[in-house]
């Protein structure tokens, strides 16, 4: 089903989707960033606003339009609500263990970008949790750190949306192309007021995100890069990055995919004690401790961890690359350290 | 979350086997975990002191789980002390198992508290078992009276410092294992201590013409979860709580000779 | 209880030989029993022979006092024991002690010398094979050097 809304009918979708009980999270602006909150309607969308990034750099700024989603990945992603920061898995008392029911929300996601769009199937893959109703925003707007079309992420939405929407403002207006993915997508489409899409509605959202493709900021190489991280793992190269890399696992907190925990313990004075799991990251040097010390304690070892997992070994684990292609790495790195240049300065060290 | 959620279980007993070393017995306290196979491992969790990761050690058949511990941290040293009656939280059982299938002659090597995940091995109706096992002194040698009655065992003790008492071998494991009799072509080798350990024997054991494929290693890392979701226990591709700690040398062998991987 | 040597041939360590090169050490060889208890040599004394282990156990020592006696390294089944009469001055650096019952080959190392000096090319397989032998005990000695069963709390 193919459907034009206007934005009224953008926030008619929010409406209902709100009405079935969902919480309907969607981009806002907050503390000069395009984040990540529950969407009362259509109003909170950061229209008229896009980003700027680059390594190390991520400034809001506003456009010379009203889209609302003219912006590229931020410092959040849906992870955060499929996989919070920190959650409590189990508590025990001279009872016994009691599990901790996952009382999450029945989620909407609005205006998921195809990389996060990915992003979240790879994090289900692995996390699991009940599927949230997703309405992706497809990208017309690459950014400088983008790199979603050499990782197969993008820009055009792949699958795993319920709904997708191609927002395209001309001289005949501000509208969305509504596209269903699944039956249930169909069905509160059908519930928005919308016209029919033409041909050329079609057309030239195909032609905005094709574009697009074209566009992006950065390109990871074109090789097989599993290969490239398996017999690389000796290289002198992981000292050169080590040279620059904080070790401050920015990275893996901005990942829309890193997906590891470290579980901790409290006790209360009652003699209650709960278990809960809270975001790691491969870069804390107590990620990898063993009885007696750290296994991977330089910078080097811990950049190697990070990169070869998430571009390598991930399909060993998962059966799928760990990237998207979001740029969020690059963008919040302090350093300024680019995946995509990693990669590429790896290939290119091995040449003889 | 359910499979975070540990499973009460009640020690039994409490046999002290070394200074720092004691093999609980726990029986469940009402539901039962499914049965365990040697190599796998439990999570073990001490209540409000935290969780770790102990090999089965022994396997009676009767619904109880063996563990020994040795006490190196916070929690281990809770379990440690744990007396009858305690009641520990039990997750698993968890990761690969060896692999015993169509094995002739097995050769076990075990170093330090390594010897406790292979002992429920030394049970299994090989055609001829040899256990290699080290330690520091004689004093950490768990088992010392088990094994002594062990007789269709052949048993090679060694340590690394010997003392006027000791009667066994002063030495490293690779000593023996370069000379004692074996057949490769029959030989199935179970390895399990400290990685260097376990590196320096599986090369004695090629160069004697045992096939890489026939040796297994039980590797270790961070284990937090168990079920492959906090990725702690990553080596290279593998994540050791699903896909290990019972792992093929041809797998291992190149992880092994990464540095911090 | 001292047997005559009658070959070497079935000795695993010395398998790089010919056959008539065994034979030429056979010749210099005999078979030794000993009791559980038996000193084989003492820190100083003359290292003129040295041992392969056939059955038993033979414990290298030293005295550190006040631990008294402290076992350094067992030689069991098929190892060579014995490498001071490789170089002067000919003594030996630690003491012996057969720890159980224990059947060894016993070779005349004076006469070895000479056996390897008039034939360069067994002398030069005999090097390999005491290389060989002494860096299997120098890294078992190493790795011990680590303490790798230490616990680490």
């Amino acid at each position: 089903m193919q459907v034009v809304l206007d934005l009224d009918g953008l926030d008619a979708l929010i409406g209902v989707l709100r009405q079935d009980g969902r919480v309907v999270v969607g981009p806002v602006l907050r503390d000069d960033a395009i984040t990540l909150a529950e969407l009362g309607s259509a109003a909170d969308l950061p229209s008229g606003w896009g980003v700027g990034t680059g390594p190390g750099h991520y400034r809001v700024r506003r456009r010379q339009d009203t889209a609302v989603f003219g912006h590229s990945a931020g410092p959040q992603s849906w992870k955060r609500f499929l996989h919070p920061p920190r959650r409590a898995l189990i508590s025990s008392d001279p009872a016994g263990f009691h599990p901790v029911e996952d009382n999450a929300p029945d989620y909407a996601f609005l205006g998921v970008r195809p990389c996060d769009l990915a992003a979240i199937t790879k994090l289900r893959q692995i996390v699991g949790g009940r599927a949230p109703f997703v309405v992706a925003a497809q990208c017309t707007e690459p950014g400088e750190v983008c790199f979603c079309a050499s990782m197969g992420c993008g820009p055009a939405a792949g699958s795993g949306y319920d709904i997708a929407l191609t927002e395209r403002i001309d001289s005949t207006g501000h509208r969305f192309l509504a596209t269903s993915g699944t039956g249930e997508g169909a069905e509160v489409l059908a519930r928005v007021p919308a016209r029919a899409a033409s041909p050329d509605d079609v057309a030239l959202a195909e032609q905005d995100v094709e574009a697009a493709a074209n566009r992006m900021g950065r390109a990871m190489p074109e090789l097989d890069l599993r290969d490239l991280l398996a017999r690389n793992r000796d290289s002198a190269h992981w000292e050169a990055v080590a040279e620059r890399c904080l070790t401050c696992g920015n990275c893996t907190m901005v990942c829309p995919t890193c997906f590891c925990v470290s579980v901790e313990d409290t006790t209360d004075l009652d003699g209650n004690a709960e278990r809960s799991q809270r975001w790691a990251s491969c870069f804390e040097i107590d990620f990898s401790y063993l009885h007696g010390g750290a296994v991977r304690t330089s910078g080097a070892s811990r950049y190697r961890q990070w990169m070869t997992h998430k571009l390598g070994t991930w399909h060993d684990q998962f059966g799928t690359s760990g990237c998207v292609g979001c740029g969020r790495c690059i963008a919040w790195c302090p350093a300024g350290i680019d995946i995509t240049e990693e990669a590429a300065a790896l290939a290119g060290s091995e040449q003889p | 979350m359910t499979t975070w959620t540990p499973t009460p279980y009640q020690v039994v007993t409490r046999t002290v086997e070394t200074h720092d070393s004691v093999t609980l017995v726990l029986r469940p306290v009402a539901e039962s975990l499914p049965a365990f196979s040697p190599g796998q491992f439990a999570m073990l969790y001490a209540h409000g002191i935290g969780e770790v990761p102990i090999s089965i050690s022994g396997i009676p058949g009767d619904g109880t789980l063996v563990h020994t511990i040795r006490a190196v941290g916070a929690v281990s040293r809770a379990l440690h002390d744990a007396g009858p009656g305690t009641v520990i939280g039990v997750r698993g059982p968890f990761g690969t198992a060896w692999q015993l299938d169509g094995a002739e002659d097995l050769l076990v090597v075990a170093g330090g508290i390594g010897l406790a995940p292979l002992r429920p091995v030394l049970g299994h109706p090989a055609k001829r078992t040899v256990l290699v096992a080290g330690a520091r002194t004689r004093q950490d040698l768990l088992y010392q009276d088990e094994l002594a009655g062990l007789s269709d065992v052949d048993v090679v003790l060694t340590v690394d410092h010997g003392d006027h008492d000791w009667h066994g071998r002063v030495g490293f494991v690779t000593e023996p294992l370069a000379s004692i009799p074996l057949d490769p072509d029959r030989t199935t080798a179970l390895l399990c201590g400290p990685e260097p350990m376990m590196r320096f024997c599986a090369r004695t054991l090629l160069g004697r013409g045992v096939r890489a494929e026939r040796i297994q290693v039980s590797l270790e890392r961070n284990m937090q979860c168990g079920i492959g979701l906090c990725g702690h226990c990553q080596l290279g591709p593998l994540l050791l709580c699903r896909d290990g700690p019972v792992t093929g040398y041809p797998t291992a062998e190149p992880l092994l000779l990464a540095k911090e991987l | 209880m001292t047997t005559p040597m009658t070959d070497l041939d079935a000795l695993p360590l010395l398998t790089r030989l010919s056959h008539t090169q065994r034979a030429a050490i056979a010749g210099v060889s005999r078979i030794e029993t000993y009791e559980a208890g038996t000193r084989l040599f003492d820190e100083g004394g003359l290292a003129d022979q040295c041992w392969v282990v056939l059955t038993g156990c033979v414990v290298i020592d030293t005295v550190v006092p006040p631990r008294g006696k402290v076992a350094l390294q067992s030689i069991g089944p098929g190892e060579l024991l014995g490498w001071s009469w490789l170089v002067p001055p000919y003594r030996w650096h630690f003491g012996a002690t057969a720890v159980t019952s224990t059947r060894a080959a016993v070779v005349d190392t004076g006469a070895l010398r000479v056996l390897a000096d008039e034939d360069p090319a067994l002398g030069y397989q005999l090097s390999l094979i005491l290389i060989d032998a002494l860096l299997n005990r120098l890294q078992a000695t190493r790795i011990r050097l680590l303490d790798l069963y230490r616990n680490p709390a």
